[in-house]
């Protein structure tokens, strides 16, 4: 299959400019209204009781001297939240079923994570609710946590769900905590090998991480006496919390309206339920709205980082170092529930490369800490690290150039992608191309003076997204400014890039469309922000939305004109009639007519995209300093570059690459869940969860390449992702330069750093 | 017609094939010929609840890209289609009752 662009180049008038985001003044002034500065007449606020083991039966719950508390106006446990049924829901980041993220929410029996709610309250104020949580008594019997691959996967291994039931290979088996074991399988990858010049095999365990969104999450609920339950979520997924909450809480789909509040990062993390439910509830309960906040401890313990495991890779080259075939053995450590990405790392982990024959085994694992989520291509920078670490040890092994090794290899327009699609025109070769055509590449690395050491290191990663289901709505006002109305929360500027795709259309300024996100009741339904498809997938709604009310406004013309519609043409954001040139009205003059020509125009468009037209590649270049007597890692210089097929809003494109680089780098040097045998979180603070902040990194330069996706109309592609992927591979490449001998295992830490220069004087190496 | 690539779980119906060419102008129809082909395939394909979309935590890609319309997706006569696990996993439990499927209940 094939699909080269045959289009004419597009010239852009709006569409690649920088212009000042709509949100700007608001965000920048104070004035935006995040979860937590939502105030309601007569709110009360909640607080959760959380279980401080990660693995116990609860025995008993008893709420009564709390709910006697002066102040208190209610309490909750598992017994109050109605039981729902096994269903499974694919929200497009995550495939969830609701029967876990009911008890997820809320223990029914058995807490399985430290952390795990076990009971809330409502109080009048936050330390009211506090001081309440201490009079609930719980009785525990506390289990054998399981909190390791191993532990997890062992014959004789403690059981978490007794009615888990894993699907390995399509045969169903219980009792496991393996929820899944998937394999894709092309070709003949062991005779491959063994006709291989050149075969190298290494396994790497990488860190659970965390997104660290600044912002923790909050929810409020007001369930009215008429049953209709509104819900205030810092969310991506406001039509997704709707019907969530909904067959949770057992009420209508339409009963229940969620109102998106501004977001202080998302990153993946705050696509599921966490506490619209207990609020919902505890408001039922008190008649009363009832907000409820995270502190930084309970995000921490309680919501869904990125999963941690262990990959084995396993590459076989021919003499002149193509690649003859692949394997790896991928195992996530879920959480406690199933759903760690597997399918997305099968996808991932070579799909830079042109791989004839491959296998790759991929296994989810259930423990006792809290479920991870969705974060930033989800699993793909973990299977990335594997097998570009891998790549960049083979070359050095054979002797070849990474870069030669990469363009010799790479997958193209037409290579099939481990997992079995074929790709559409990417850009994949052009992103290698713009790395090897900067000024970083050709630069020397130069020596430290002061006996550190320096290395550099290259890695690529690609991470798919997708499109699926929008809607937007344009209105036309008097003065000619469009007001553009949609439903996918903005985490990355989407507002202002939805916005400029209509001004294209209209020939319009940026700022003269007025992009407002909204409540599920007030537009068509939007799969969530996430899949890097909100750009992508919501913008062409807005196009589609945008050439509506000009096909309108045409008709409006024409009556006035006293011609037929087809004779009206829209050009540089000018009506003409094509029969009578003079008859000519701006996009802003025709807007003043519409009142007397039928009456105000407003329009939706709606899209339902298949796929993202093959995805978003990237490679990155870093160069570091070790320091060898302390085995600190300092980034001395860092370029990302990656294809937007358009880029929207360039500024808005080069702050996604920048800001995946510096998470990237964040997991490969520093972060971690640092947990004591028991399961219970020992880094739960921002001061000991160390994430790189702009002291630690150097300015990321970012390079845009632009090859122009097939399936949008302006060429976009949805780039929030994939610059997360390549940053640990790159960074451990470089520490391998650097110091000699490599670490299969993040974080990359000055301990380990210490321990690898240690193991390499002793004549060992980390495999 | 269209070729149809089947991974490991499916395998078990096909006497080990991992494709097979079959005919539809739509994924339910290719789904079917399938399992005339294959008795018992179409239980591992489709929403028991729900005939018209595939089953939960499962993808189609057809022609590289995945379905939007589920098991209503036209195909062309050369069409590639896969089944592959949806981009996240996640397992069932016992006394299952099956729902949702493709897009958010």
């Amino acid at each position: 299959m094939t699909t080269t662009d045959d289009r004419p180049a597009q010239e852009f008038k709006v569409v690649g400019s920088r212009p000042i985001r709509h949100d700007g003044v608001d965000k920048v002034l104070g004035r935006a209204q995040y979860g937590a500065d939502l105030k309601l007449p007569g709110l009360i606020h909640g607080a959760v009781l959380r279980s401080p083991y990660a693995h116990a039966v609860v025995k008993k719950v008893d709420v009564s001297r709390a709910e006697a508390a002066p102040g208190v106006f209610a309490a909750i446990t598992g017994d109050d939240m109605p039981v729902t049924a096994p269903k499974m829901v694919d929200m497009v980041e995550e495939v969830t079923n609701l029967k876990w993220s009911s008890q997820r929410v809320m223990a029914h029996g058995k807490a399985v994570y430290r952390g795990h709610p076990v009971a809330a309250v409502a109080a009048v104020d936050q330390n009211t609710a506090l001081e309440a949580l201490k009079l609930i008594e719980v009785e525990y019997e506390p289990l054998q946590a399981v909190i390791s691959l191993e532990d997890a996967m062992k014959p004789d291994a403690v059981i978490i769900h007794d009615d888990l039931v894993g699907d390995h290979l399509g045969e169903k088996v219980s009792p496991t905590n393996v929820a899944e074991h998937t394999r894709t399988e092309f070709g003949d990858p062991e005779a491959a090998f063994a006709e291989a010049a050149h075969v190298l095999e290494r396994t790497y365990t990488i860190a659970r991480a965390h997104q660290g969104y600044i912002e923790p999450h909050s929810a409020t609920a007001f369930w009215s006496p008429d049953d209709k339950l509104t819900v205030w979520t810092t969310t991506q997924a406001p039509f997704g919390v709707r019907s969530n909450v909904a067959t949770v809480l057992k009420l209508p789909l339409s009963d229940v309206r969620v109102v998106p509040m501004e977001i202080g990062g998302g990153f993946g993390g705050k696509i599921g339920l966490y506490m619209e439910p207990l609020a919902a509830m505890l408001s039922r309960k008190s008649g009363r709205p009832v907000k409820m906040t995270m502190d930084r401890k309970s995000v921490f313990d309680a919501t869904g980082p990125g999963p941690g495991g262990q990959v084995t890779a396993k590459i076989g080259v021919d003499k002149d170092g193509k690649i003859v075939a692949a394997t790896a053995d991928i195992r996530y450590m879920a959480g406690a529930y199933p759903g760690s990405s597997i399918s997305a790392a099968t996808a991932g982990i070579f799909a830079c490369y042109k791989v004839p024959n491959v296998r790759i085994d991929a296994y989810d694992v259930v423990i006792n800490m809290s479920k991870t989520a969705a974060y930033r291509a989800p699993g793909t920078p973990q299977a990335t690290f594997a097998s570009e670490s891998l790549i960049s040890e083979l070359c050095e092994m054979i002797g070849m150039d990474p870069m030669e090794f990469h363009l010799l290899n790479a997958a193209e327009e037409g290579t099939r992608r481990p997992d079995g699609p074929v790709f559409p025109r990417i850009g994949n070769v052009a992103c290698m191309e713009a790395i090897r055509g900067s000024e970083h590449f050709k630069s020397d690395l130069g020596a430290s003076s002061d006996g550190k050491l320096r290395g550099r290191g290259l890695a690529t990663g690609y991470w798919n997204g997708g499109g699926n289901r929008s809607s937007v709505t344009i209105s036309v006002n008097d003065d000619g400014v469009v007001s553009l109305v949609e439903g996918n929360p903005d985490i990355g500027g989407t507002r202002t890039t939805i916005a400029m795709q209509a001004a294209e259309v209209f020939g319009l300024p940026a700022h003269d469309v007025h992009p407002t996100v909204v409540d599920t009741d007030s537009v068509g339904y939007n799969d969530l922000t996430a899949g890097s498809r909100t750009t992508y997938a919501s913008g062409q709604a807005a196009i589609e939305a945008a050439k509506q009310v000009v096909e309108e406004i045409k008709k409006r013309m024409a009556m006035i004109w006293e011609t037929e519609p087809e004779n009206v043409e829209f050009e540089d954001s000018v009506f003409q009639n094509k029969v009578a040139p003079d008859q000519r009205l701006t996009f802003k003059e025709a807007a003043g007519k519409l009142g007397q020509t039928g009456g105000p125009v407003s329009k939706t468009g709606t899209v339902n995209v298949r796929g993202s037209g093959g995805g978003s590649f990237a490679a990155h270049l870093v160069d570091v300093e070790v320091d060898q007597e302390t085995g600190k890692v300092q980034i001395l210089r860092y370029t990302a570059a990656q294809d937007a097929g358009k880029a929207v809003h360039p500024s808005y494109v080069e702050g996604q690459f920048q800001g995946g680089a510096a998470q990237g780098i964040g997991w490969a040097l520093n972060e971690e869940y640092y947990t004591s045998p028991d399961g219970v979180m020992q880094n739960s603070s921002f001061l000991d969860y160390r994430m790189p902040t702009a002291l630690d990194l150097p300015m990321i330069d970012a390079i845009v390449v632009e090859v122009p996706n097939t399936n949008h109309p302006f060429g976009v592609r949805g780039i929030g992702e994939t610059s997360i992927v390549p940053p640990a591979p790159a960074v451990g490449n470089a520490i391998a330069d650097a110091i000699g001998t490599r670490l299969y295992q993040t974080p990359m830490n000055p301990s380990r750093i210490m321990e690898a220069l240690a193991n390499k004087r002793n004549g060992q190496n980390g495999h | 017609m269209a070729t149809v690539f089947l991974s490991i779980p499916l395998r078990r119906y096909t006497n080990g094939e991992s494709s097979a060419e079959v005919p539809g102008a739509t994924l339910r129809a290719l789904v079917r010929n399938l399992n005339e082909r294959y008795p018992g395939i179409a239980e591992s394909l489709v929403n028991p609840e729900d005939a018209d979309r595939l089953m939960p935590g499962l993808a189609a890609i057809v022609d590289g890209e995945p379905t939007n319309m589920g098991l209503l997706t036209p195909l062309d006569e050369d069409s590639e289609v896969h089944f592959i696990p949806a981009i996240s996993g996640g397992a069932a439990v016992s006394n299952s009752e099956p729902g949702g499927g493709e897009g958010c209940a």
